[in-house]
């Protein structure tokens, strides 16, 4: 019998083979972790959407005059607001702001057009829904829109040509000039996958053969501690990185994202930033005793990370002290490296700083993984 | 019935036990909480740009103080060339640049007109939607500030006094309701319990049942006296208990600590958000029954509960915005009923009067759920 | 001491807080016999089993495993032994192959050693049909015969085996005790916990294990002797009155 030992890979080999193994044995756990980030990621993109449209507007016209109609044929025909009814009766205003058919009550009262035609001025009101504020608002200054291009039209407005002096704005949006908000979001939705699958996966692992007693069985082997944990990682690795080119695909041929920067360097910030995620999901898996244990701190860790990542808001919106955070956040890093390469075509030059962290916390994850892996329990 | 309530406390004894998990559970909602009430917003908040100078003169000088001043921008360079802007955008220093043509003031005061170039990295359209509207503003109050004191040199100097403006024409008075101060906590929490319910209560009892399966430990309950009905109700018992402790911390913290308003009634509050947790265990039930361990339970939970239930609620993304198909597959997550439930009640003070339909939709969400995952578990464990 | 001992133990303790699970035991394990350590569950057998195997670190005395120190030397140890746990070692969403494959591939065979040795050891435990069934789906009886199989896939210098039996009837223990013969033909070290006291008599020298401690060394004969008893469950029973008096 010929005991091989010299080579350290051939060990990682069988590791890697038996978790590959274990990972397509499973149908249903595969079909999803190939078809989860596809349906996630199309999904996400319509529906993470900050995007105001369809504002449900409900009309009480009092009034009923030629001019308060066409004052609502300019909502009815503008496609930022989707009338869902109309009453003479205030109360019925109420009745749909209440219920949530309207976000929005346009309220025209009686004499509405006959005092814009005497008086040249007609009050009218306007009450949103602002429980999403940021909506609210939003809609509001859509409608403040309307009526002012509608009061042009009716040659009301005086201040015109009030001074001579005025300055010219101009406006370059570079990179995304139609402001397509895709664009945007489908990298940073690309690197939730693959964070949210690859942490998970890997936080699990060890875990899971500790609750099952296989680990007893690894941890009597000569194995190394570095074998074991590079075996572990590679195999959600290469699954991650087949996920996220199947998540670059999409965004490159269904949503139509520009790749301005080189594919390398895409996939070596994605394969460097994975050490990241799958070491913190390895050094969870084995500071743990149960999954469950595994799959909250997991969570716990993901959540925050995620929401003070600026995918889904913006990072410059946070209070100073959320910002400072920003800088131990790793998603935070790709998110904001991904984007830059692939819409702005940023390279290594551009990017070395960001990349340079990056890197050190997948070191320092890794490192700590195997530093706190334990084959003997003290 | 003793055995039963062996059974229930024993499983109480097995989640309180772990501190660890304990901690998290009570933790994470807090500390969601807190990051949604303080961290995660849409408002602009000293963004940083840069600003390219061709002419270095006394007006280009105080629109870039008022610019610096507004509390909205932070200076993060001074270009000297066109080229540079790439660079800046590139390098993630600026997200907007704000460019003066040469002999700006000398054009603005000659001409009266001088030009701006607002040039934005839009890769991310709503930040470069938010700075253009915020520069434009802050440009357009210069602008009336420098004709108002050009017009009181000129009244000074002896010039016809310029009438004043008055806006005519339709005169809007816009009045936001519920929430005056537009503020996103107020969105943000009922969006927060619908979303912790579900991860208590369906989220960790699929896994949890996946666990007993996994050990093999679910087939020992089943031979035990305890009938298939009592395992179930003693599983989903402690979950229950943690989601309703978790419902009420977040509603005092976000009463205290973040003045959410509540308007409507705590019973009916209660009551509705009981039958939501019923939803939500019935969902986490039907899940573990089909699967065989953990990971699945977690997969699918996480894939088919969770994601659904931070998108498609109307949580963060307003629902209407979505398009068509994705509104109509909306109808089928049960928080997406819960959270008009809860906010109506406690941000609009309205009851079932308004809410009937929404708790009839839930309702008959619960019901069917229940039955079929009760069904599908006897089947499965026979 | 003598250079026929592969283990050697001396006042080996290990506590948990204020608990003492294995309380100064000392005994030496001669190269190629069959040791039998038996005692009640909860006797401490698998904490001291953990120890000699590097799967736990002791609190204090002294102990070497084919010549290395359990403190200090716990890889090197294990490269020299074969372990067979009380829960369940091998992988049940993997086929019989696929985990002779994984553990013969982390022990370090060439790949060629490792298909010659499947087809032999398969053809041996007359499990050439299932060979490409998953674990899940074999009988008890035939999962721990394939454990047992795997962890002497290296043909380690000791084998420790913990509790192996438990659960499973009686022909298939006689089949079981047949492998682990075969296996000390082959000349390697066994040893061997069980609360079965009848698996004692299968066993060159046993040793009695009772809170903690050890109360009795000898063959099984020997202490039938000692003891005035019929069997060793005789023998068992008087040693455990006597510790808790």
């Amino acid at each position: 019998m010929s005991i091989d030992g010299r080579y350290p890979m051939r060990t990682i080999r069988f590791i890697i083979q038996k978790e590959f193994l274990q990972i397509f044995r499973n149908r249903l756990m595969l079909a999803f972790i190939l078809l989860a980030p596809v349906i996630q990621l199309v999904i996400l993109a319509y529906a993470a959407t900050f995007e105001i449209r369809n504002i449900d507007l409900f009309v009480v016209d009092q009034d009923k005059s030629p001019e308060s109609r066409a004052l609502i044929d300019r909502f009815s025909a503008s496609e930022n607001f989707r009338i869902i009814g109309y009453s003479d009766v205030e109360s019925a205003g109420d009745h749909a702001l209440l219920s949530n058919d309207a976000v929005m009550i346009l309220n025209l009262p009686p004499h509405t057009g006959r005092n814009l035609v005497r008086d040249g001025r007609a009050p009218v009101s306007l009450r949103l829904d602002a429980v999403d504020g940021f909506s609210a608002n939003i809609a509001s200054q859509y409608f403040l829109q309307i009526i002012q291009s509608h009061n042009e039209e009716l040659g009301s407005m005086q201040w015109k040509a009030d001074s001579p002096a005025h300055i010219g704005i101009t406006v370059s949006r570079w990179y995304n000039p139609e402001l397509n908000y895709q664009s945007y979001m489908v990298p940073g939705i690309l690197v939730l996958l693959i964070t949210v699958i690859g942490g998970f996966l890997s936080g699990m692992n060890v875990v899971r053969e500790k609750e099952i007693g296989t680990i007893e069985q690894l941890n009597v082997t000569p194995i190394s501690k570095t074998q074991f944990i590079i075996g572990k990682l590679t195999p959600f690795m290469i699954l991650a990185l087949v996920m996220f080119s199947f998540g670059l695909l999409l965004a490159r041929f269904w949503f139509e994202v520009p790749f301005e920067g080189s594919l390398g360097l895409i996939y070596l910030i994605a394969a460097t930033y994975l050490l990241v995620v799958l070491g913190l999901g390895l050094l969870v898996s084995t500071i743990t005793h149960t999954q469950q244990q595994a799959i909250f701190i997991t969570w716990f860790v993901f959540v925050i990370f995620i929401l003070l990542s600026g995918l889904f808001t913006p990072i410059d919106s946070m209070p100073d002290w959320a910002q400072y955070l920003t800088w131990a956040n790793p998603i935070a890093w790709f998110i904001d490296i991904i984007r830059r390469v692939m819409l702005t075509g940023a390279d290594l030059r551009d990017i070395w700083v960001s990349y340079f962290v990056l890197m050190t916390y997948g070191i320092l994850l890794i490192g700590a993984a195997i530093a706190r892996y334990r084959k003997s329990a003290a | 019935m003793k055995a039963f309530l062996g059974f229930i406390k024993k499983e109480f004894l097995h989640i309180f036990r772990d501190r660890r998990t304990l901690l998290i559970l009570f933790g994470m909602p807090l500390v969601q909480l807190l990051l949604f009430g303080y961290a995660v917003r849409n408002e602009l908040n000293k963004a940083d740009i840069a600003i390219l100078d061709h002419s270095r003169d006394e007006i280009t000088r105080e629109i870039t103080d008022k610019l610096l001043s507004s509390g909205y921008f932070q200076l993060t360079a001074w270009l000297k060339s066109e080229s540079e802007i790439e660079v800046v955008f590139q390098r993630g220093i600026a997200r907007n640049v704000i460019v003066f043509e040469s002999e700006f003031g000398r054009k603005l005061i000659r001409d009266g007109s001088a030009n701006i170039n607002i040039v934005t990295d839009a890769s991310d359209p709503n930040m470069a939607q938010m700075l253009e509207g915020y520069t434009v503003n802050i440009i357009r109050d210069y602008q009336q500030e420098w004709q108002e004191r050009n017009r009181q040199v000129q009244q000074s100097a002896g010039g016809s006094a310029g009438g004043g403006a008055s806006i005519s024409g339709i005169v809007p008075e816009v009045r936001m309701l519920f929430n005056p101060e537009l503020r996103s906590a107020n969105l943000f929490v009922p969006g927060l319990i619908a979303f912790i319910l579900m991860l208590v209560s369906a989220f960790l009892t699929s896994i949890t049942i996946a666990r007993e399966k996994e050990q093999g430990t679910m087939e020992v309950l089943l031979a035990s006296p305890l009938n298939p009905i009592q395992i179930i109700i003693g599983k989903v018992l402690p979950y229950l208990a943690l989601s309703v402790i978790n419902v009420f911390t977040i509603l005092i913290v976000a009463l205290v600590v973040f003045d959410v308003p509540f308007r409507g009634s705590v019973l009916l509050f209660s009551m509705l958000s009981l039958l939501f947790i019923m939803a939500a265990l019935a969902l986490g039930l039907r899940i573990s029954s089909v699967v065989k361990d953990q990971q699945t339970a977690m997969m699918i939970s996480l894939a088919g509960l969770l994601l659904p239930t931070i998108l498609l609620s109307g949580f963060i993304f307003p629902i209407s915005n979505m398009p068509a198909v994705l509104q109509y597959i909306s109808h089928i997550v049960p928080a997406k009923w819960f959270l008009i439930i809860i906010r109506g009640i406690m941000l609009k003070g309205v009851g079932l009067e308004f809410l009937w339909q929404e708790t009839l939709i839930l309702f008959g969400m619960v019901v069917i759920l229940m039955a079929t995952s009760i069904k599908s578990f006897k089947i499965r464990l026979e | 001491m003598h250079n026929d001992n592969i283990i050697e133990v001396s006042g080996l303790t290990r506590k948990f807080g204020n608990f003492t699970a294995v309380d100064h035991i000392t005994f030496e394990v001669k190269r190629g016999e069959i040791f039998g350590f038996l005692g009640a569950n909860g006797a401490g057998k698998t904490t001291a089993i953990r120890m000699l195997t590097g799967l736990l670190i002791p609190s204090t005395g002294q102990a070497t495993v084919a010549g290395f120190d359990v403190f200090t030397q716990t890889e090197s140890i294990k490269k020299n032994i074969g372990y067979m746990s009380q829960k369940f070692s091998l992988y049940s969403d993997l086929t019989v192959v696929e985990n002779i494959r994984f553990y013969g591939g982390i022990y370090g065979l060439r790949s060629r050693d490792i298909r010659r040795k499947t087809d032999e050891l398969l053809e041996r435990l007359g499990l050439a049909d299932v060979r490409n069934r998953l674990i899940d789906d074999l009988p008890l009886g035939w999962k721990q015969k394939l454990a047992f199989s795997t962890a002497v896939i290296h043909e380690p210098a000791i084998v420790f085996m913990d509790e192996p039996t438990g659960g499973v009837d009686p022909i298939t223990r006689r089949q079981f005790w047949d492998l682990i013969y075969e296996a000390s033909d082959r000349g390697t070290t066994i040893f061997v916990t069980t609360h079965y006291m009848d698996e004692a008599e299968y066993c060159d020298r046993v040793t009695i294990m009772v809170d903690g401690r050890i109360d009795a060394l000898d063959t099984p004969g020997g202490l039938k002797k000692k003891y005035g008893a019929e069997d060793i469950d005789e023998v068992f029973v008087k040693l455990a009155r006597g510790g808790v008096a």
